[in-house]
């Protein structure tokens, strides 16, 4: 309990601005923005590969993140599109199928949100609305709750089912954009705007955070995930609230770094996303990716 | 003092409330943009009939099911042929499709774009794309078609893949001229692909007088309550109802039977 009041009590303070500033004077402005860096290349470099195809002609990956091949052997599937589309009653071919398996062992063993902040393309959109709405100090308006994503997958799924189609896929925002560049928006930036915008000024983190039903998706692939953060050295934390400010799933942190509700400090939330943020941003390098199993504290 | 105890008390008693509350409204949330989004997709999954979809494809229902818009079968394609619906187009976001009247499909022997489908919803047991059916070309316009005018277009015809079976020119007398022939082109659905060639190479400016449509639109049902007279006698080797009597007429006794046509009258040899 005294952790959740320490964390209670820190978050009366608010959230600050410009969070890291204590990491960026001790450590440098790279190791300050190391995990954050990776992070983007990952995101772009995926998105390169796809892209160099159609703009230069060397076609190493062909599709988009829905359905892919690499090299011409390696077939990669959504297991999330995967699922709509068996909730729908289509049987996809074994192709499809074998994708989507090693696409979920694959999140099941790092995490399933990782997608969500390493590979998602929409990741970059809602991090730069959260980054202008801490420069601007814009306060949030109404947020739904973060169960709200789980009611939203479930509906989706019962949506496919119930009209024999992958509805959710006429405008779900994931899987638009990443098509959307590569093969032609239409109407679709408006979506990703809109996206932009609820995000920046009326919920904080709204769209990844609480209501993505891709992000629901993954999220419940991940639950026994390998690699996850730990707060490692707990004990140096002096409550700037900078790990706060910058984590898209802040309810993760506190059981890990202020002992709520668990003895040891490994992140296990469903809902962490291993951005990795956390580890820049800390100027006490209270954390540290791991494995699960690893609940050593230093 | 006693109110902040009254408050703590009342706050005791509504985590369980709030909680109830949160939820009722994520899920009344998530049900409503779920339903939206259900009711939009089942609005707008009617294919418009300019839209092609590629050889294989399964019944569109089917197909709205099974494919996973992820392009591939467009980068299959070696024409550019097929495009992937944008949001804002008539057709499903994300599907493939393609416009005859603007690049047509060439029937490549291997069909790299059924090939290509990972998710099934190209059915690759069609491995010979004469038998794709993508749709049916219907010479729509009889008043600009230039065959229709009498004229030797012919273009539809010479540029159809499957020339002299999907698309014959049946002669026919001109009655304008009265002594010309008209050729019309004229399709046959069971060897008619659905290409679109000829729709894409009808020489009309702007709109083409021949046109792919989706087969549901293109055909009419057959009659098959309707027994055909001269069907049933080939099948049972002689009319069923005994043949018909044959009554002399008169000025035709030296033709066959039901030949009324009337020998041209003899033309004077030279003006007196």
């Amino acid at each position: 309990m005294s952790g959740k009041g320490a964390f209670a009590a820190a978050s009366a303070r608010g959230a600050p601005a410009r969070p890291g500033r204590e990491a960026l004077a001790g450590k440098g402005w790279l190791r300050a923005h190391a995990w954050l860096l990776l992070r983007r290349l990952s995101q772009f470099g995926i998105l390169a590969l796809f892209l160099a195809g159609p703009w230069f002609g060397v076609w190493i990956v062909k599709g988009n993140l829905s359905s892919s091949l690499t090299l011409g052997v390696l077939p990669l599937t959504d297991p999330f599109l995967l699922a709509q589309s068996f909730a729908a009653g289509a049987v996809p071919y074994r192709d499809a199928v074998l994708g989507g398996g090693i696409v979920l062992a694959f999140y099941l063993l790092v995490g399933g949100r990782t997608f969500c902040a390493w590979v998602c393309p929409v990741n970059p959109v809602t991090d730069a609305a959260a980054w202008l709405r801490r420069r601007l100090n814009l306060k949030s308006g109404r947020v739904p709750a973060s169960s709200t994503r789980h009611w939203l997958l479930g509906f989706v799924l019962l949506a496919a089912f119930a009209t024999g189609s992958l509805a959710w896929e006429w405008v779900n925002p994931v899987s638009m954009l990443h098509r959307g560049l590569i093969f032609g928006f239409g109407l679709g930036w408006g979506i990703v705007g809109g996206i932009f915008l609820y995000d920046l000024l009326i919920a904080s983190r709204g769209w990844c955070g609480h209501l993505c039903p891709m992000g629901a998706f993954y999220g419940l692939a991940g639950r026994f995930a390998v690699l996850r953060v730990s707060a490692a050295k707990r004990r140096a934390c002096d409550d700037c609230m900078d790990c706060f400010a910058v984590c898209p799933e802040p309810h993760v942190i506190p059981p890990a770094l202020k002992a709520a509700g668990q003895d040891h400090p490994v992140i296990l939330d469903r809902d962490c996303t291993n951005c990795g943020r956390c580890i820049d941003v800390c100027g006490r390098n209270v954390f540290r990716v791991t494995t699960r199993f690893d609940r050593s504290e230093s | 003092m006693g109110d902040s105890k009254h408050r703590r008390a009342g706050q005791a008693e509504a985590p369980r409330r709030r909680f109830l509350k949160e939820a009722a409204g994520a899920a009344g949330g998530a049900f409503l943009l779920s339903l939206g989004v259900g009711l939009y997709a089942k609005q707008a999954s009617a294919l418009p009939a300019a839209a092609l979809r590629p050889p294989g494809a399964m019944a569109e229902r089917d197909f709205l099911a099974a494919c996973v818009r992820c392009g591939l079968c467009v980068r299959g394609c070696p024409y550019d042929t097929l495009k992937l619906a944008e949001l804002g187009d008539a057709v499903a976001t994300g599907t493939p499709y393609f416009t005859a009247r603007a690049i047509a499909c060439e029937m490549c022997e291997d069909i790299p774009c059924v090939a290509a489908c990972p998710s099934g919803a190209l059915d690759r047991s069609l491995t010979d794309i004469g038998n794709a059916r993508m749709g049916l070309a219907v010479l729509i316009d009889h008043e600009t078609c230039l065959n229709f005018l009498g004229l030797r277009c012919d273009v539809c015809y010479r540029v159809c893949p499957v020339i002299d079976k999907a698309i014959t020119l049946e002669r026919v007398h001109n009655p304008r001229s009265d002594r010309h022939a008209l050729l019309l082109p004229t399709v046959h659905s069971d060897a008619c692909t659905g290409c679109g060639k000829c729709e894409q190479s009808c020489v009309l400016p702007g709109e083409a007088a021949i046109k792919v449509l989706p087969v549901k639109l293109a055909r009419g049902s057959a009659a098959e309550h309707y027994r055909k007279g001269w069907e049933e006698k080939d099948a049972a080797g002689g009319s069923l109802i005994g043949e018909q009597l044959e009554m002399p007429v008169r000025g035709l006794e030296d033709k066959a039977y039901g030949d009324t046509r009337v020998a041209p009258a003899p033309q004077p040899e030279s003006r007196p």
